[in-house]
């Protein structure tokens, strides 16, 4: 049972990681767009792409830190006190991405919306690189089991960290842009969707060198990591990720955005999975294993109904929403992030 | 805000105290206060917004579409401020209290993970709500607004769930000090949630509803009688009037749970010191050397307000020792403010509904309407009163009489550094919004914009 729980925390990371990734990845576009009337077609693309969808999203968030703490407290209670000084970080940037980015929405001078989004996408950065080095100080085997037992500084300022945290930076980006990419074509602006193209095909390719740079940073800094992810299951997840990596930038070069969408999604899910199937049977490394992290049989039970239930009325809900959002019954009318605030001419 | 950050510092615990603990606290009060008005919104709002939308079903009015359409809105932004700051209190849990975590989460966590799951189910429709204006049909959607509405209600369930565990912990043993034999489900069940629960829920209807009133009985009182801010008075404070009587009675059957099961609370609540037959109940003064002095004390109330017997024995301080009671001054004097306040607003509600009932008419006396302005805050700080008499009146206990919350505090440092972050960046998300809806508030009603 700890495993089918351990199995709804990488499904929430993974669905995480492609969809909360993506409305970060859109904020690092946003930051750097350019100037406010360069890069204000840019910017309207974005605000109206994420905002149906970028609540939803974030709740994957919640799920993962609820089904831990629920099915693996002990983990909970030492990731949280020993990788503190990211953590908060992160909190931090969620507060000032979610509402500066509701905020935008209804800001009535360039100036005003030039503070909010750049405090919006500042913090789209910050997020994911935080977040991403937590993983890497995990994967690493940095966390120690009980009340702030691992190191709060070196624990996520070291190599695996660092390039996990890049890597987090750096996918969300290349979603963003073929999501938009394919968002912009909808609203019928092939330019701009040409734009987020340039942009998905450089990030893609740029993830890719990162990825493949930093199994060396693995194979020096976390070799058990490094050992999972080049045998067995780890290895055969790497392989359907960079298959899938290519395969995305082929249909990105080729325009064909809304199957660039899911193989796109495939990329990420795979390597999230990769990482679960190397780090096996551990939730700590290098010692806590998934039994010995888990609460009890009841506990475990009763999570899997929960959760069962729950993804039972999950499914559907979600469905409704990304088929409004992709047939385009939820687009508002398109303006650049500038234009309201021009004179009517 | 500058008497919440106060509010927030006064919840320091003088036994026992270690600093990074005070923090702490002070730290998760200060999150607290910030999320619970919100929820308070995420709770009524959306019924106020689909019944306006209902009225617009029924008579094709485009006033009652224009301000269901603008309160939606408004919910969205309050929505993503909720989602946002419950987002801090998740990471709190594990930032400040891991030792509580590690040890429990596996008794009380399902609460959670179903609270996450109405969460999700909230985000989905809100926004299918928000942006589906116009874009879906009439009828559907009316019915996306529905799953909005009762996943506003499941996720408060849940959280009070949680929290009537820690005052009533059950479904678990112990073993030397490790939770043994979890129960999830018996953990949920427990005695508290239903008074809490119900309590907890009409106090949403209240402060949501005099919030909102508050904003439109302004216009009232300028002299505006337009449709759009009749309805948009009348609607809230009907569902904040009806609940303000119903919330006195629900709050004696609150009380009288407590007296059964946490007998030093209600001892803090009202200043008790000794354990007597037929005791009297103080109103005012402070409690000191262990009584309450320059108060004005009533014979024989409290046991009749506490077990509806003028004669039964209440349970005081005295009973257990002095590092296992929480601060009296502190819970009394936010029991006495909850109370004083909530029996106001109930008086205030009758005054609506007998004009109402008997005249068919809302209430002529300007004086009415600059109340409703004032309900509103005064609701709001009678929702954060009672959470520090729930919270700060468990103390020490974390897990009433099994955890300290000294046990569960995280043995990280710095503390005070994100104490601080925290500080500033909650006044400043405080100003932006507050700037937000001011700018809302003051764009024109969208009536005939499709």
């Amino acid at each position: 049972m700890a495993d089918v729980c351990a199995a709804f925390i990488i499904l929430g990371i993974a669905a995480y990681a492609v969809l909360g990734s993506a409305d970060f990845g859109a904020g690092f576009w946003d930051l750097t767009a350019g100037g406010a009337s360069r890069g204000a077609r840019v910017r309207g693309m974005i605000q109206r792409s994420m905002a149906p969808v970028w609540e939803a999203n974030h709740v994957w968030l919640i799920f993962v830190l609820v089904i831990t703490w629920t099915a693996f407290p002990k983990v909970f209670g030492s990731i949280f006190s020993t990788l503190y000084v990211p953590l908060f970080l992160a909190a931090l940037g969620i507060i000032f991405r979610g509402s500066a980015f509701a905020l935008r929405g209804q800001a009535a001078t360039i100036n005003e919306a030039r503070v909010l989004g750049a405090l919006f996408a500042t913090a789209s950065v910050l997020i994911p690189f935080a977040f991403g080095a937590v993983l890497g100080g995990i994967a690493s085997g940095r966390v120690g089991v009980g009340n702030a037992v691992g190191d709060p500084w070196s624990s996520w300022l070291n190599p695996t960290s660092a390039l996990i945290g890049v890597i987090a930076v750096l996918t969300g980006a290349y979603l963003a842009a073929v999501y938009l990419a394919g968002d912009s074509l909808r609203a019928e602006l092939p330019d701009l969707a040409e734009a987020f193209r340039r942009r998905a095909l450089l990030s893609g390719a740029l993830s890719g060198v990162v990825a493949i740079g930093g199994l060396l940073v693995l194979r020096s800094d976390a070799r058990a990591l490094f050992d999972g992810l080049t045998s067995g299951g780890g290895l055969a997840m790497v392989l359907v990720s960079a298959v899938a990596g290519v395969l995305t930038l082929a249909l990105v070069w080729t325009r064909r955005y809304a199957a660039a969408r899911f193989v796109s999604a495939v990329a990420v899910v795979a390597i999230v999975v990769g990482w679960a199937l190397a780090q096996r049977p551990y939730i700590l490394p290098p010692s806590l294993t998934l039994e010995h992290g888990a609460a009890s049989d009841a506990t475990l039970q009763a999570t899997i109904i929960v959760v069962v239930i729950g993804l039972a009325i999950l499914g559907p809900s979600l469905w409704f929403l990304y088929r409004l959002v992709l047939t385009g019954k939820l687009d508002s009318t398109y303006e650049p992030l500038d234009q309201r605030f021009k004179p009517v001419e | 805000m500058a008497g919440l950050l106060l509010l927030a510092q006064t919840v320091a615990d003088p036994i026992g105290a270690q600093p990074d603990m005070v923090e702490a606290r002070q730290m998760q009060a200060l999150s607290l206060a910030v999320h619970i008005p919100i929820v308070c919104f995420g709770i009524a709002f959306p019924a106020m917004f689909l019944f306006v939308e209902g009225l617009y079903l029924r008579t094709g009015d485009a006033t009652f579409k224009a301000l269901a359409k603008r309160w939606s809105k408004v919910a969205l932004i309050i929505f993503a401020v909720g989602v946002v700051t419950g987002t801090i209190l998740s990471f709190e849990f594990g930032l400040l209290w891991p030792a509580f975590m590690s040890r429990f989460g596996e008794v009380f966590g399902i609460g959670f993970a179903l609270e996450g799951i109405s969460f999700f189910v909230e985000a989905i429709f809100i926004a299918i709500y928000v942006y589906g204006w116009d874009r879906l049909s009439r009828r559907g959607h009316f019915l996306t607004g529905i799953p909005v509405v009762v996943s506003g209600f499941a996720g408060s369930f849940n959280v009070i769930a949680v929290n009537g565990w820690m005052n009533d912990p059950t479904g678990f043993k112990l073993a030397n000090g490790q939770v043994v034999d979890p129960q999830p489900w018996t953990a949920l069940l427990n005695s508290n949630l239903w008074h809490e629960l119900i309590h907890m829920y009409l106090a949403g209807y209240l402060v949501a509803g005099f919030v909102v009133a508050g904003v439109y009985a302004r216009s009232w009182l300028r002299g505006e009688r337009s449709l759009y801010v009749r309805t948009a008075l009348v609607v809230p404070l009907a569902f904040a009037c009806l609940a303000a009587p119903v919330q006195v009675i629900v709050g004696d059957w609150a009380g009288r749970e407590v007296a059964e099961r946490q007998p030093v609370k209600l001892a803090a609540m009202e200043g008790l010191q000794r354990t007597q037959e037929g005791a009297p109940f103080t109103f005012g003064g402070f409690y000191r050397d262990g009584e309450v002095r320059w108060g004005i004390e009533v014979p024989r109330l409290l046991s009749l307000l506490a077990r509806h017997d003028p004669n039964a024995k209440v349970i005081g301080l005295e009973s257990v020792p002095e590092q296992d009671r929480p601060p009296v001054n502190i819970v009394r004097f936010a029991f006495q403010t909850m109370v004083g306040i909530g029996t106001g607003l109930a008086l205030l509600g009758v005054w609506f509904v007998l004009a109402v009932w008997r005249r068919g008419r809302l209430p002529a006396s300007p004086w009415f309407y600059r109340l409703v302005v004032v309900a509103g805050p005064l609701s709001f700080v009678a929702l954060i009163a009672g959470w520090i008499v729930t919270e700060v009146g468990r103390q020490p206990w974390i897990v009433y009489k099994v955890m300290r919350t000294t046990q569960a505090v995280t043995a990280a440092n710095g503390l005070e550094v994100g104490y601080v972050a925290l500080i500033l960046v909650y006044v400043s998300l405080g100003y932006a919004v507050w700037w937000l809806l001011r700018r809302l508030s003051r764009r024109p009603e969208e009536v005939g914009s499709g």
